[in-house]
């Protein structure tokens, strides 16, 4: 399997970033929902939005990477058999998942950043706060974490189901293309 | 009758310091000659030191009939400043503060007992997260006079200690941390 994309499948890089992330957004949903919950003599008190934080920066930088990738190496072709309807309400929700990851790892950002505190990167190194001071910023950043993050989810739930409805239902490319699989009826490589 | 000779004596204090009569005073809110200070034990180790930024009232004083005194304060919860983003969100969550839903404290003096020459008791009604209830504040005159840009200022100092859970303020921080202590200052314009 290349690592670029090409006209009938994604690439390696475009499937990793995809997976890996995917995962990530899972994780990071789930221990943003549960470190918030946490009350003050959790012994994850203070390490969970630690490595929440942390996880999130790795999940940032990947995401440009992934976005840069995106315009470097455009995604292949919807599938001839898949409806206008289809392909535009798949488009909608990748570009909106897009966005929202975008504007959620901003907004984790600038909550920790609000009183021009950097955020840590694992202790390694301190990513430092550009933008504080801002009116009630951390509560409106996290508003917008918070309900953006929600989305996100909605939002990959319903990717989630429209590929599996391809895969199981329509018995397409749509999933395996993704994973990396053979391709169903492919005359790509010959085969 | 000690009460009043107190009084008395403190009043003729004033007079030779060159004191006038009776009268309103706005809080220096714009030069910042006042701050309302708090201060609570973390794990009964050290302490947290913390502000309201955003508080204006007015008083009446006059020193030769102390008792005759009253002080009227409103305060911003949302104004909460530790100089920690994360925990000023906190604080102003429904853990403690509950801003959204009670957005400003206020303190009404209901009653001045002097205890000595420039002290005083002062009993007044606090509401704090939508609890009101009688506080006393140990206050302390601390001098009036001119100042230099053609104006009249008196100013007070304060303390009193407040059982969080007295105000509906539950969240477990510990045996050590049950109680916040007030550290307030004022200085007054002549209006």
């Amino acid at each position: 399997m290349q690592w670029r994309n090409s006209k009938d499948r994604f690439g390696w890089l475009a499937t990793s970033l995809h997976w890996v992330m995917s995962v990530m957004v899972v994780g990071l949903a789930a221990v943003g929902l549960w470190m918030t919950s946490l009350n003050y003599y959790s012994p994850w008190y203070t390490s969970a939005p630690f490595w929440h934080k942390s996880v999130g920066l790795v999940f940032a930088a990947l995401l440009l990477v992934r976005l840069l990738w995106r315009w470097l190496s455009p995604a292949p072709a919807a599938l001839p058999t898949h409806s206008r309807v289809e392909r535009m309400a798949a488009g909608t929700a990748q570009w909106l998942m897009y966005a929202a990851m975008l504007i959620i790892v901003i907004s984790g950002y600038l909550i920790s950043t609000a009183k021009g505190s950097g955020v840590s990167l694992f202790g390694w190194f301190d990513v430092p706060a550009l933008i504080s001071g801002l009116p009630e910023q951390a509560d409106r950043a996290g508003a917008v974490h918070y309900w953006l993050a929600l989305g996100l989810l909605g939002l990959a739930g319903l990717h989630a189901l429209g590929a599996l409805k391809h895969h199981l239902i329509d018995k397409d490319n749509t999933l395996r293309r993704m994973l990396g699989m053979r391709l169903r009826n492919s005359t790509e490589n010959g085969k | 009758m000690k009460k009043l000779m107190v009084a008395a004596t403190l009043g003729g204090l004033m007079m030779a310091g060159g004191l006038a009569q009776a009268a309103d005073y706005q809080i220096d809110k714009q030069g910042q000659h006042a701050s309302v200070n708090f201060k609570i034990s973390h794990l009964g180790y050290s302490w947290i030191y913390g502000r309201f930024n955003d508080f204006d009232g007015t008083f009446s004083w006059d020193a030769s009939k102390p008792e005759a005194s009253s002080v009227n304060v409103t305060l911003s919860t949302a104004s909460v400043d530790t100089n920690h983003a994360e925990r000023d969100k906190h604080i102003r969550s429904a853990d403690f503060l509950n801003v959204e839903e009670h957005g400003t404290a206020t303190f009404a003096s209901t009653g001045i007992e002097m205890t000595g020459e420039n002290t005083a008791k002062v009993t007044g009604d606090l509401t704090l997260n939508g609890v009101t209830k009688p506080v006393v504040l140990d206050a302390r005159f601390i001098g009036e006079g001119d100042d230099p840009w053609g104006g009249y200022r008196a100013g007070f100092d304060a303390t009193t200690t407040l059982k969080l859970a007295d105000f509906g303020i539950t969240y477990n921080l510990g045996p050590a941390s049950e109680t916040v202590d007030l550290i307030i200052t004022v200085e007054g314009i002549r209006q």
